[in-house]
């Protein structure tokens, strides 16, 4: 046999194998999770093993207790759904009205500065965001948004922009400058070519660049650990899910209920958008 | 006509630029500064509050973190840490390219349900990990002591150099679907005409991808290493949420957090953050200047 077709013929297998295990390792984790949040505590420390419940013994007791307010005996976590969605969408729309005229802007227009702004947004990725948290905290709590859904919103907002600017800009970098210059010879002014043009065009683009920011803010937990720890009602859904699993007192099952309404959201956005979203961030990388 | 448009180039695109310029420089740059700032100042909290920026200025935290045996301790762990992260997710996400190259049946589902670990919240797939680990009820000790025979169960993340292994495992797993992903797209972009003519030349399929395929992804890997290295260098949540920077896995930055929030020793911690900046910038540099030579080639 030649060399080609042994290694065809073992690439072949080999690449089978690969394929499975790599669906397998990224698959079992999530699957782990959401059987263990239809489990009894107490059967799962019995039978650690056993990773799907009994049919007969399959409960969703946790998701009550997990959902329900203090009052009610549970650990609320629809409130702190509904702080996380609070921030994601406030953090991911501000973003959205941020970056879409500055992209337009450094696509289209020669203005001083115009370079040193990637500089100065790449830059931005050198030190890590621990130092850049502590120093906002205390500047936030001088005016008073310090232990506040707004600054953390703000903080978030801030944190997405330079990815943001850079998936829309290369975008927008796509769109045929003489359309633009058309829309002129009709006497458009730049603002209406802005939203009236470019907008709808890169509608697609700003929908993945607003669905990521919200993944950012949605997921974020640092920002969150600094700015809200004291203050319970506040909590985001990833700052809940850590600090009570710091304790002993809440079973673990019933925080695998927690871990499965923390992801369930983000994993049906992106259900619903990963074509976008996967174009969006690799734009250019096939340009070498 | 279009030259009206010229006229206020300069004044538009600034006034567009200028809210996103204002954000960054607010919550970034400025809290950056400060850094610095308080690095060459012996601050604690109440300091701060009560003198703002203005502290008597001093070398002394840079002399206290360059004397310590803990900030080399974590800067070492920090690059074994960050090397072995990149290469494995990096590794990982090569071959993971390489075999969904080809169109097979459910191959996009398939590929969009490989970026999961990427995409799903840090928290919730951290706490996964460590209750699957767990030595009393996680399913991987059981299986271990259950099925594989081991004598004990490992408390993986709480003994030496385990702890430090599964954060690295951990981080290849949340990581290579980015590597994957980048990948992926770059060999979507390659022109197939050129490996169509070296197998007709006879070469065999690693020929093919080693002297085909993988020069013309290098220039991808070469980002990708950059912007991995830079991420795990920087990394906190990973490391904090799984280990708490127990058992060998303090990294740089959950030593800036506990010298921030267990002694509150801010110039401290400031001091060590511009260090381990300093240290990723003169590696960044080497790097470029390193791979300047193939841009320039191409």
């Amino acid at each position: 046999m030649s060399a080609v077709t042994v290694q065809t013929g073992v690439l072949r297998v080999l690449r089978v194998v690969v394929i499975v295990a790599l669906v397998v390792a990224t698959v079992v984790p999530f699957v782990y999770m959401l059987s263990l949040s239809f489990v009894r505590i107490d059967d799962l420390l019995r039978e650690p093993l056993r990773v799907l419940p009994a049919l007969d013994r399959i409960t969703t007791e946790t998701y009550r207790e997990v959902l329900a307010s203090e009052e009610d005996g549970g650990y609320g976590f629809a409130r702190f759904m509904r702080n996380s969605a609070i921030v994601a969408v406030s953090a991911s729309a501000l973003t959205v009205a941020l970056v879409v005229p500055a992209s337009y802007a450094l696509t289209r227009l020669r203005f001083a500065g115009r370079s040193q702004i990637s500089w100065l947004f790449l830059a931005v990725y050198l030190f890590p965001t621990i130092i850049i948290a502590v120093p906002v905290f205390v500047g936030f709590q001088v005016l008073g948004l310090g232990s506040s859904l707004v600054g953390l919103v703000i903080a978030y907002v801030a944190l997405t922009v330079p990815v943001s600017v850079h998936m829309l800009r290369n975008y927008l970098a796509g769109i045929p400058e003489s359309i633009d210059e058309a829309a002129v010879i009709d006497g458009a002014s730049r603002f209406q070519i802005l939203t009236r043009i470019t907008v709808p065009l890169a509608m697609p683009t700003i929908m993945s660049t607003a669905l990521f920011s919200f993944m950012i803010a949605w997921n974020e937990f640092l920002f969150a650990l600094l700015f809200l720890s004291a203050k319970q009602d506040l909590w985001t859904v990833s700052l809940g899910l850590t600090r009570l699993a710091d304790g002993q007192e809440v079973s673990k099952t019933v925080l695998m209920a927690g871990s499965v309404l923390l992801t369930v959201p983000i994993v049906i956005l992106y259900g619903v958008a990963e074509r976008a979203l996967t174009e969006g961030l690799t734009a250019g990388a096939d340009k070498g | 006509m279009a030259s009206k448009l010229r006229r206020h180039e300069n004044r538009d695109g600034i006034t567009l630029v200028l809210p996103v310029v204002l954000v960054v420089a607010a919550i970034i740059v400025v809290p950056i500064v400060w850094t610095v700032v308080l690095s060459f100042q012996d601050a604690r909290y109440v300091d701060v509050a009560r003198n703002g920026l203005f502290n008597e200025l001093t070398l002394d935290n840079y002399a206290d973190v360059l004397t310590a045996p803990a900030f080399w301790q974590a800067l070492l762990t920090t690059v074994e840490y960050s090397v072995a992260t990149t290469v494995g997710s990096i590794g990982v996400g090569l071959v993971a390219a390489l075999a969904f190259r080809d169109k097979f049946r459910f191959r996009a589902p398939l590929r969009a349900v490989m970026l999961l670990p990427y995409v799903a919240p840090v928290v919730a797939t951290t706490f996964v990990w460590q209750v699957a680990l767990n030595p009393q009820y996680g399913v991987v000790n059981a299986f271990g002591t259950q099925v594989l025979g081991w004598e004990h169960p490992v408390n993986f993340l709480a003994s030496a150099p385990t702890a430090l292994l599964t954060v690295i495992a951990y981080d290849i797993w949340r990581y290579f679907p980015f590597a994957f992903m980048f990948l992926g797209a770059a060999l979507t972009g390659l022109s197939r005409e050129i490996e169509e003519a070296a197998v007709v030349d006879g070469a065999t399929p690693l020929q093919k991808f080693w002297f085909v395929v993988l020069p013309q992804l290098l220039p991808t890997v070469a980002l990708l290493v950059l912007f991995r290295m830079v991420m795990a260098f920087n990394e906190f949540d990973d490391v904090y949420l799984l280990t708490g920077g127990a058992a060998g896995t303090q990294v740089a930055s959950v030593r800036v957090f506990e010298q921030l929030t267990g002694s509150s020793d801010i110039g401290g911690a400031s001091a060590t953050a511009a260090v381990m900046a300093v240290f990723l910038g003169v590696a960044l540099a080497i790097y470029l200047r390193l791979t300047a030579k193939q841009r320039e080639a191409r």
